[in-house]
């Protein structure tokens, strides 16, 4: 009894030892980190409200999209994005994170050490953001890993499978997006020691994105009916009011990607807002001309080009630039959605057009228009005198366009084999509302 | 007992309302619907996609009168719906053979 009791208390204190050393040693780690850089109240609450800022894009998103098809795929539409919100936050800190920011292995990938956010504190983390918690980088990066596969839907709208569209999602965020985020932004990716220069996504959102997009709307096949009935958008209104939350929450994709409050993101902001509505007017303009009228439709698309194309160079270019890069986004895009008519893919909410086409512009515009006089640790664009830019940014661009198509190519030949991609003839002619949710959108 | 159906242009629905109820007819049956005869439709472009749309908006009323009526109340509808250009829309006469009111009962010109 007595030896019971003594041998119980030495172990105690033997565990309580150990742990209690080891918490001496991790917090002398952080404490070493918390030494040299010291949290900013106002860059922490930037960042803090940019997070909820790119958070609110994805379900304006959803009202984006869901306006723009047909009233019995309106719910399936918004659903997709809605969903993304849930399964990737849970991706991201259970293994997302790591993989995409964590310690890097070969310039390909981060490891798993930070698996459930583990390592991954309070105290700032300097190599990515010196000033504020290290979570709220975490959490400020998870809102883009939410939104850029929401992106893809608009391809896929109105045919693909529920079960299936969420086992693709969480491959391509793994598969896809982590890599292409690691690659570009983690420490020791090999498209950042390359020198491309992508603010806050032009490749590894949009691009990736885009190109995605285009596989998927070959692999999923056209919508029934595609070219021969009208599929005209059922609420206007609704995608409008999507597009205004886009560009909005857009400020926080931008300006916040300067992860600090102060110029850089003084920049991003300015830049942001000129560029979209230069684009807004190039696409208005362009319709004008083309077709005669310019349409609501038309101005939104318009302003989401722009806002596509600023992204990589948010953070590295002036406000002039800017202006051309946003008007010349309009164009291009608007040319660009014609393309699906040429080559016959059904695209069908333009993610192609917009995100592919304006993300390429964008990051070849970075490689033309950067200055270090707006961003010191950029580079200097072609127009500054300084060419291996823009050989660069072709690099990374097309090392985006290779990977996540091919990668996007795979993942969905296996699910279509294993899982199955569109829904049968009769649920798509009852819509997804009914067929994969059970739900109506409008009960007047 | 006669059902007189008419096809007219939305916007001229207060008018011929109007004009019906000053020639005693107090009861009607309104529905929108969508067609087109001779008037064009529009056009409605959206980004890459233009569609032509044949099915124009319209107003169809619905009156059951008496026999001794039909001919005024044909007269007023297609003057107070009546525009002058394409797509003022049509009358049509149809036999009625029964008519009941369900309140009461009654059955006859006296249900109209």
């Amino acid at each position: 009894m007595k030896r019971t009791f003594i041998t119980f208390v030495v172990a105690g204190l033997i565990g309580l030892s150990l742990a209690y050393s080891a918490g001496i040693v991790l917090a002398q780690d952080q404490a070493k980190i918390g030494a040299t850089t010291k949290i900013d109240t106002g860059d922490t609450a930037w960042m803090l409200i940019s997070a909820a800022l790119v958070l609110l894009m994805t379900p304006g998103l959803a009202l984006f999209y869901g306006g723009m098809v047909r009233a019995k795929n309106v719910l399936g539409t918004i659903m997709h994005s809605f969903i993304i919100i849930a399964i990737i936050t849970v991706q991201w800190i259970l293994f997302g994170y790591s993989l995409a920011f964590g310690p890097d292995v070969g310039g390909i990938i981060g490891n798993l050490s930070w698996f459930g956010l583990n390592g991954v504190g309070l105290d700032p983390y300097p190599d990515y953001a010196a000033t504020v918690p290290h979570q709220v980088f975490m959490i400020y990066q998870g809102m883009f890993a939410i939104i850029t596969p929401a992106l893809i839907t608009g391809a896929i709208a109105e045919r693909m499978k529920f079960k299936t569209f969420i086992v693709f999602t969480v491959l391509w965020a793994t598969l896809v997006y982590d890599p292409m985020a690691h690659w570009v932004w983690g420490v020791g990716g090999w498209i950042r020691k390359m020198g491309a220069l992508d603010f806050a996504g032009g490749t590894v959102v949009h691009i990736s994105s885009g190109i995605s997009a285009l596989a998927a709307a070959l692999m999923v096949g056209r919508r029934k009916g595609f070219g021969l009935e009208p599929m005209a958008p059922h609420n206007l209104p609704m995608t409008i009011t999507g597009a205004a939350i886009l560009w909005f929450g857009w400020f926080g994709f931008n300006a916040g990607s300067a992860i600090a409050a102060g110029k850089l993101s003084a920049n991003a902001f300015v830049v942001t807002h000129i560029a979209t509505s230069g684009a807004a007017l190039s696409w208005a303009v362009a319709e004008w001309i083309y077709k005669g009228k310019s349409t609501t439709l038309g101005a939104a698309s318009g302003a989401v080009a722009g806002l596509v194309a600023i992204t990589p160079a948010s953070g590295f270019v002036g406000p002039m630039p800017a202006l051309l890069i946003g008007l010349v986004a309009g164009i291009l895009c608007y040319l660009g959605v014609f393309s699906k008519n040429r080559f016959g893919y059904d695209d069908s909410l333009d993610v192609v057009g917009i995100h592919g086409v304006g993300g390429t512009w964008g990051a070849l515009a970075t490689g033309l228009f950067a200055s270090k006089a707006i961003n010191e640790a950029g580079e200097n664009g072609l127009f500054w005198g300084n060419p291996g830019l823009l050989g660069v940014q072709v690099l990374a661009v097309a090392a985006t366009w290779i990977y996540a198509f091919l990668m996007t190519l795979i993942i969905l030949k296996i699910l279509d084999w294993t899982m199955g991609l569109r829904v049968s003839e009769e649920e798509e002619e009852m819509g997804l509302d009914l067929s994969q949710h059970s739900e109506t959108g409008y009960n007047f | 007992m006669k059902k007189v159906e008419a096809i007219i242009k939305p916007f001229k629905l207060d008018e011929v309302k109007t004009a019906l109820s000053a020639v005693a007819v107090q009861g009607m049956t309104v529905t929108e619907v969508r067609g087109f005869g001779r008037q064009k439709g529009h056009k409605e472009v959206y980004r890459g996609a233009e569609y032509v749309v044949e099915l124009v908006p319209k107003v169809k009323i619905e009156v059951v009168v008496p026999d001794q009526v039909v001919t005024r109340v044909v007269e007023t509808i297609a003057k107070a719906a009546k525009t002058g250009k394409i797509g003022d829309g049509k009358i049509f006469v149809i036999p009625v053979e029964e008519a009941v009111r369900i309140r009461t009962g009654e059955r006859g010109e006296g249900a109209l």
